[in-house]
């Protein structure tokens, strides 16, 4: 014990999908959890904490997933977690397999697979409370005697079972666990631990059980991992040894029978299933999926989550955007007017209310997204969805994050976790900015309030202002559906678009699972994306407060005109560039300053058009300002051309900060952040210099 | 002509004969239960026809028709 004594002991947590691994787990851990990403790839893992008698655990959840097959270096990480080669986990001392007791012969599949990695297993049997239901019956003891491991019957959601659970986590952890005994396949592992010794010998090394995976799924991210570090000669070997093994057929179909016979066995002597009638569950499905009433079911309930995150967030950020203006307002009376205080009005209160102005919709929409996850209609609404969404270069899992995406892009991102496939995700997230969020909508409502005439067909029931916004409501779609479409024919050119999803029973969300992982995602905004957007705002304060002037003969320095600061010095510096768009120096300043949030364009024009509180509601003001703006030449920088196209350019740029932190944090890369926001700014330059060339062509 | 998983409509059953071809999509669904010799089950369609609903080794799982189309069968009841 001595030797180990330096770190807590390790345990990892594995399982399918929809078997109540994360309820379990943070049953287990509490919110004793950091979360942290593996290095090169967009899978997160969750750390948590169990503390047990005889001392601490390090619980680490890995994605559910339905088998140790690796297309991705994403799909790679479990096995590589399982053979103790992720420095940041090191060498697990046990595993917790969760498996589902209602579906026991699918959830054997992998479980065969991480019995046989030879860790100590400890079998946690969820959902023993739905086996009545379900009229299953099992013979505990046989189950056991067949896994060769403990298996603890759990109700997780209910917290039953979890005493009798830690202490054979205890008991595993220390050392007093048991591997599995369990071969299905003895040639194919025999021939495994033969290649692997071979390659050792040639200074190679890998584990058997990797070397299992490179010849089982052919053309698999184990097998080009290893023939990356072994050289094209391994390809042969691997060939000539499947070949061996194989009877005519490919290995995967043969562990895919292997397997399967070997459960078949298990079931039949551990499962008594009942034929039983069917209940409310069977109902509920019928009248979800039919095509009528489940169509109304889905348009209702997406109603309802767009409305949650567009109106209902809306009186909470009202709350946070008033609370952080009356903070400042405090230190506005309470302090002399200095650099100081401009910091932390400007600076430090205004740059944290921009993050916390996010947490309603998040936890409104995420609140949602987990209730329909946890009671197992999230998949029911994909299903039904999906052929329009497919037809949208996406699939039905993109439809919730896309929807949400009207509302604010970032718990959109968020929210693409759901989606299975690489690609259809990554199509899903730089989609999702082109969405019309809430963020748009002043700078729209204030250039058509202004610059759109008042024209009513149909006694009232069209009018050209509400349709010029519908225009750019759908201008922001088209231009999402077009990502979507580059990013599936130019950008990935992985394995198509799957929808292969599970259609998981109905159950009841507790609430007590749903707070903490909402909780769990709350913090995770907070924390990671909090800080950049934290920094980022800092830089554009700095940018409209420097140079200061004044300062001689020991007066206190004074906040410059703005067009005097850096920004306003940039801006004019770059203003030729923006020449094309019609734009003036005072337009540059604001669309440069809006680039981390596109919302304080109106706090900015107000600044610049010198008028003062143009926020808080006196924008009839503003509109005469800047119909009133002219060049040089007298002639009115605000043509209806130049205003359609800086509404262009809103539509299409990503001037969101928040967005990009997200973006960064949900591919743990910089390369997609950065791909996008100069995809996103080049087509928003050229729809806004389109729009003011030919319109200004046209209006001659 | 032989059945495959997309050519049967809601309630119909067939037993798993083999796969159109041979590729890590294939691979996942037979470790989803759907081998050679199981019984699958067409549960329903989506409202649109596609994708469709089946049932498998006691479980539910959806998949489109294109996909189900890779999916051999006889014995279609």
């Amino acid at each position: 014990m001595a030797v180990s004594s330096a770190r807590r002991p390790v345990l990892v947590t594995i399982g399918n999908p929809n078997t109540g691994k994360s309820t379990l787990f943070n049953a287990l851990t509490g919110l004793k959890q950091r979360v942290g990403n593996f290095p090169g790839v967009t899978v997160e893992h969750v750390v948590g904490r169990l503390t047990l008698p005889g001392g601490e655990v390090d619980v680490v959840d890995l994605p559910g997933t339905y088998s140790l097959s690796a297309q991705s270096p994403d799909e790679m990480v479990t096995v590589d977690v399982l053979l103790g080669r992720v420095a940041e986990v090191g060498r697990p001392d046990a595993v917790l397999l969760i498996v589902d007791a209602t579906n026991l012969r699918r959830n054997l599949f992998l479980a065969s697979q991480v019995l046989e990695i030879g860790l100590p297993v400890v079998v946690a049997l969820n959902m023993t409370d739905l086996c009545e239901t379900q009229g299953v019956r099992l013979d505990l003891p046989r189950l056991g005697a067949a896994l060769g491991v403990p298996v603890v019957p759990i109700a997780a959601a209910r917290g039953a079972g979890l005493s009798a659970l830690r202490a054979e986590i205890e008991r595993a952890v220390q050392g007093k666990g048991r591997a599995s005994p369990l071969r299905i396949n003895a040639p194919l592992r025999d021939a495994a631990a033969a290649l692997a010794a071979e390659l050792e010998a040639r200074g190679v090394l890998a584990a058997p059980a990797e070397i299992e995976r490179a010849l089982v799924d052919e053309q698999g991210y184990a097998e080009r991992r290893l023939t990356e570090r072994a050289g094209d000669e391994l390809t042969a070997r691997l060939t000539a040894v499947r070949q061996a093994l194989s009877q005519g057929r490919s290995l995967a179909t043969l562990e895919a029978r292997d397997r399967y016979g070997w459960i078949n066995g298990v079931i039949a002597a551990v499962e008594q299933r009942e034929a039983r009638v069917p209940g409310w569950r069977e109902t509920l499905d019928r009248y979800l999926n039919h095509p009528v009433y489940g169509s109304i079911a889905f348009l209702l309930s997406m109603a309802i989550v767009f409305q949650s995150v567009f109106a209902w967030a809306t009186p909470m950020m009202d709350l946070i955007d008033a609370g952080a203006g009356a903070l400042g307002d405090q230190v506005r009376a309470a302090m002399p007017d200095n650099l100081l205080r401009s910091f932390i009005i400007d600076g430090v209160i205004a740059g944290v209310g921009s993050v916390v102005v996010f947490l309603p919709q998040i936890v409104l929409l995420f609140s949602f997204i987990i209730v329909l996850e946890d009671s197992g209609y999230m998949s029911r609404a994909a299903f039904v969805v999906d052929r329009l969404m497919r037809w949208c270069g996406l699939s039905g899992q993109s439809f919730i994050p896309m929807l949400s995406s009207f509302a604010c892009a970032v718990p959109g991102i968020m929210g693409t976790r759901v989606i299975g496939n690489p690609r259809d995700r990554l199509a899903t997230i730089l989609a999702a900015p082109f969405m019309t969020c809430s963020a748009r909508l002043p700078i729209y409502a204030l250039l058509i309030a202004a610059f759109v005439p008042q024209k009513t067909w149909l006694g009232g029931l069209l009018n050209l202002q509400g349709l010029v916004l519908l225009a750019f409501y759908l201008l922001g779609m088209v231009g999402a559906v077009f990502t979507a479409f580059l990013v599936n024919r130019i950008a990935f050119r992985g394995p198509r678009s799957r929808f292969l999803l599970e259609m998981p029973p109905y159950r009841m969300p507790q609430l007590r699972s749903v707070a903490v992982k909402l909780l769990a995602r709350v913090r995770i905004f907070m924390k990671r994306a909090g800080t950049i957007i934290f920094a980022v705002a800092l830089v554009i304060w700095s940018l409209a407060s420097f140079p200061r002037v004044g300062g001689d003969a020991g007066q206190p320095t004074t906040a410059p005109a703005i067009a005097d600061t850096y920004l306003g010095r940039m801006s004019r510096a770059v203003a030729p560039a923006f020449e094309p768009l019609g734009w003036d120096w005072k337009v540059t300043a604001a669309v440069i300053a809006s680039f981390p949030a596109r919302e304080v364009v109106i706090a900015v024009l107000g600044t610049l058009y010198a008028v003062e509180d143009a926020v808080d509601g006196d924008e009839q003001r503003l509109v005469d300002r800047i119909k009133a703006a002219k060049r040089a030449d007298g002639s009115p920088v605000f043509t209806l051309p130049m205003v359609i196209g800086l509404m262009v350019f809103y539509a299409l740029c990503l001037q969101c900060i928040s967005t990009l932190a997200v973006i960064k944090r949900e591919t743990n890369s910089w390369r997609w952040p950065v791909t996008a926001w100069l995809y996103m700014t080049t087509l928003g330059y050229l729809g806004a210099l389109a729009c003011f060339r030919f319109g200004s062509a046209l209006s001659g | 002509m032989a059945a495959t998983l997309a050519s049967l409509t809601p309630g119909q059953r067939g037993v798993i004969s083999g796969y159109a071809q041979d590729d890590a999509f294939t691979q996942r669904l037979m470790q989803l239960g759907l081998i050679e010799g199981s019984e699958v089950e067409v549960v329903r369609c989506a409202p649109t026809g596609d994708p469709i609903e089946v049932r498998v080794m006691g479980y539910a799982l959806s998949l489109r028709r294109s996909e189900a189309a890779l999916v051999q069968l006889d014995e279609v009841r």
